[in-house]
């Protein structure tokens, strides 16, 4: 199954590296990973999404302990955490569809960036349904490109003591 | 519960052995070389192994006034770490290595990969070139610290002088706490000419570094009642008895409920060789009776051992009766391999107190007399050599070469370090140890090559001990440069080489899996040992009749320095008892069977049945072990079924 982790890692040259080693070296392929400076500037936090059955997931999250960068591990998997990612979209777009397309995005409360002569680029936040959703409407149209940034996540304050 | 006991244990290991923040050299301006040298004296550093070069250049100007640091001079990088590793495990001290950049840390990988497979605590520093030109492709770079990544324990490039001495102060309680291993420090070599002021510390700042040394005290209970209880309990020891200084506290509990003992190569020396619980190496070369206990038994109860496939053999058919105790340092070895019902993360030694405490208390009793006959009679019968055993006469066997050797040794005060192959499973199989630190190898990575170099690195530690390195003509060419190195410091150490001219083991699965297609593992063109030994002003002999085997050991334990000792042994002998790659533990082949008579059984069909032309050897081996040749990842044994029920571990989560 599908396993979010929030690894609070020192901010050091290399941390990421080590992180992302220890996840390759036991076999495991990451899905999404993000990266990113936290409250305190000698952390980081990344985010990892693996697909992993039980006990591989106990020994993959105890080997991550083990790494004297690694701080806190936290499973976000079964918590409501919240989750976003933020994707462009470069969608081709002929001067008389763009019409159709700022009203796709305009419902996924999607922001139009960039306008070209035969493209729209659309930057769009939100969890993976809806940006699934929005992706497989603009295939109708051409996708010439995507770009996304990897899922960042976070406890619910109701879940915080 | 002795809990002061075991928070003692705790709060020493990782510190300073020397003065720390006491030194004579605390608050003196110099430069970051000078501090290099004097943060290993402020560790209580006395020996370190290295080979200078260009970006080490300033450190080894630094060594150069020390009258702490004795340095030891390698021939090659490799030798170093190897010599320091081996100084590592005959005294549980950290071993210190210092080589250059580029070739120099490159050189170290296979030596710390050995290290951190045998959890070895080690410091390696490294020269870089300097900060401004790291990654350019300069002269001698290269990115040891990416390199040895998965290698270390923890690695750390120095970024200015302000680090310098928290990170040697770090890189020593990391190597030596908790799981011990490896830990590289890179430094690039303008740091070692800035000028600072030395300032060791002597408390570290790592807080996501906590090593759990305490075990949970409900689990302890939780395991004193499934041991009273078991009724074919086995004691499964591996190195992490001989790590954290359990050996006693071992000898305790095995005594006090009468619990056979097994040992993984790692821990061999962790118990007894005398005593009657002992009953030997287990795993793939392990005596048959060993192995059939472990398949029998009810409860193992794993003491710093990690269920190594040469261990378990088929995981699914590995003791399928069995419940598990686990008790290790390293919360991730728990439940890695096999399904446990009592995890219990901590210090083995404080751990075993607390179980001998709470025993002894309960006033239990052993009820395992049953059991241990049961041992008895399989020991009996299928015994690991037999003198009736019908051998061709003139021929050299290496199993009685082994024999003779352990009864020569004083078993307090010797070290027998091996290298890797045929005749690494023949000493561990009859050379006799009866205390921890004294039987020295590479059991994880199986490092041909370290061997010899290791034990210079254990006589320079433990120079009143005689230091015997048993090897094979292959392994000593890997490393046989290391030969000066014991020539000048005047190391006396003995190099037995038990010379099949092959790769032994080898061409052992080849014989007996491969049809006998001996694909490149004859050594026909070995050098004369004898002139090589000459050549480093080694004294040395070559026998190769049995009955020259008694003086010529006695000439080599006798003799004042190095002496290399070639015993010329037929090429188609095979350790036996074998259980064979992938095959259950159970499924032994070539052990000793006495009530059919002194001879083998089980052995792979002789001669080989003629192959199938169009069928490679690799496709029918495949075939006879259903495709599991080495591992098979589909193989996870009997983890179905339900969870641990206590699983709350100190330190597993944090």
């Amino acid at each position: 199954m599908k396993h979010i982790l929030s690894v609070l890692v020192e901010n050091k040259p290399g941390v990421l590296s080590r992180v992302t080693g220890m996840v390759s070296r036991r076999g495991f392929n990451i899905d999404s990973l993000s990266v990113g400076p936290t409250e305190d500037p000698t952390m980081s936090r990344i985010t990892i999404i693996v697909k992993a059955d039980e006990l591989a997931y106990e020994q993959l999250t105890k080997q991550l302990n083990k790494l004297v960068s690694v701080f806190k591990i936290t499973d976000l998997t079964d918590t409501s955490a919240i989750e976003r990612e933020l994707v462009l979209f470069k969608v081709n777009a002929a001067p008389d569809r763009r019409n159709e397309i700022i009203e796709i995005a305009n419902v996924f409360r999607a922001k139009i960036v960039d306008v070209g002569r035969s493209s729209l680029t659309i930057e769009a936040t939100g969890d993976e349904s809806k940006l699934k959703g929005m992706e497989d409407l603009f295939r109708a149209y051409g996708i010439k490109e995507i770009t996304r940034t990897g899922k960042i996540a976070m406890s619910r304050a109701s879940k915080e003591s | 519960m002795s809990e002061r006991k075991h928070d003692k244990h705790a709060s020493t290991a990782g510190q300073p052995r020397g003065l720390g923040s006491k030194n004579p050299k605390q608050g003196e301006e110099m430069i970051g070389a000078q501090a290099v040298v004097a943060s290993l004296e402020a560790e209580g550093v006395d020996l370190v192994f290295g080979y200078p070069g260009g970006q080490a250049i300033k450190i080894y100007d630094a060594l150069y006034d020390s009258k702490q640091l004795h340095h030891v001079l390698s021939r090659h990088e490799q030798g170093a770490v190897h010599e320091a590793d081996g100084y590592a495990r005959a005294t549980g001290n950290v071993g210190v290595v210092i080589v250059t950049s580029g070739p120099g840390a490159t050189n170290t990988v296979t030596g710390i990969a050995t290290a951190y497979m045998d959890s070895v605590p080690l410091v390696v520093i490294t020269g870089q070139v300097p900060r401004g030109v790291i990654g350019t492709d300069s002269f001698q770079e290269s990115d040891i610290v990416g390199i040895t990544m998965p290698v270390v324990k923890h690695s750390f490039l120095l970024q200015s002088t302000d680090e310098l001495t928290s990170t040697f102060r770090e890189a020593f309680h990391i190597a030596a706490s908790g799981r011990p291993g490896p830990v590289l420090i890179d430094i690039p070599s303008d740091i070692l000419s800035e000028k600072m002021v030395f300032n060791y510390p002597d408390k570290v700042n790592l807080p996501s570094y906590r090593p759990t040394y305490r075990g949970n005290a409900k689990q302890i209970r939780a395991a004193v009642q499934r041991i009273q209880r078991a009724e074919r309990p086995v004691l499964y020891v591996g190195g992490g008895v001989i790590s954290s200084g359990a050996a006693d506290e071992l000898v305790e509990l095995a005594n006090a409920l009468q619990l056979p003992v097994v040992t993984t190569l790692m821990g061999k020396g962790a118990f007894p060789a005398s005593n009657p619980l002992n009953i030997g190496p287990v795993g793939m070369h392990g005596s048959k009776y060993a192995n059939l206990a472990m398949t029998e038994s009810d409860l193992i109860i794993a003491c710093g051992a990690r269920f190594s496939d040469r261990v378990t053999g088929k995981l699914s058919e590995f003791a399928p009766h069995a419940d598990v105790i686990h008790i290790d340092i390293d919360p991730a070895e728990i439940g890695k391999i096999r399904k446990v019902q009592i995890p219990i993360v901590g210090d083995l030694r404080g751990v075993l107190a607390g179980i001998n405490e709470a025993v002894s208390k309960a006033g239990a009793k052993p009820i395992t007399a049953p059991w241990l006959a049961q041992i008895a009679e399989w020991r009996r019968r299928f015994p690991f050599y037999h003198s009736d055993l019908v051998e061709d006469p003139g021929r050299i066997v290496p199993e009685t070469v082994m024999q003779k050797l352990s009864r020569k040794l004083d078993p307090k005060h010797s070290i027998v370090v091996t290298e890797v192959g045929q005749h690494q499973m023949w000493a561990a199989q009859f050379i006799d140890r009866e205390k921890p630190r004294t039987f020295i190898s590479s059991g994880g990575l199986g490092t041909m090559g370290f061997g010899f170099p290791a034990a210079i690195g254990a006589a320079f530690g433990c120079p009143d001990d005689q230091v015997v390195c048993v090897a094979g003509d292959g392994s000593f060419q890997m490393n046989s440069q290391e030969m000066a190195t014991a020539a000048i410091n005047g190391v006396p150490v003995k190099v037995l080489i038990l010379d099949n001219r092959a790769l032994g083991m080898v061409h052992q699965w080849q014989k007996l899996f491969y049809n006998e297609r001996y694909s490149f593992t004859e050594l026909s063109a070995n050098p004369d040992f004898c002139k090589l030994a000459d050549a480093y002003s080694w004294k040395s002999r070559r026998i190769t009749a049995p009955e020259e085997v008694d003086a010529a050991l006695d000439e080599m334990l006798a003799c004042e320095g190095p002496f290399l000792l070639d015993v010329a042994i037929p090429d188609d002998q095979n350790v036996f008892p074998m259980v064979a790659p992938g095959a259950a533990m159970s499924d032994v082949l070539g052990a000793i069977d006495v009530a059919v008579g002194a001879v083998r059984t089980d052995v792979p069909g002789q001669p080989a049945p003629a192959p199938e032309p169009e069928k490679s050897p690799c496709a029918k081996i495949d075939a006879q072990f259903g495709g599991r040749w080495e591992s098979d990842p589909e193989d996870k044994g009997p983890r179905e079924g339900e969870q641990p029920e206590d699983a709350d571990v100190e330190g597993e989560s944090r």
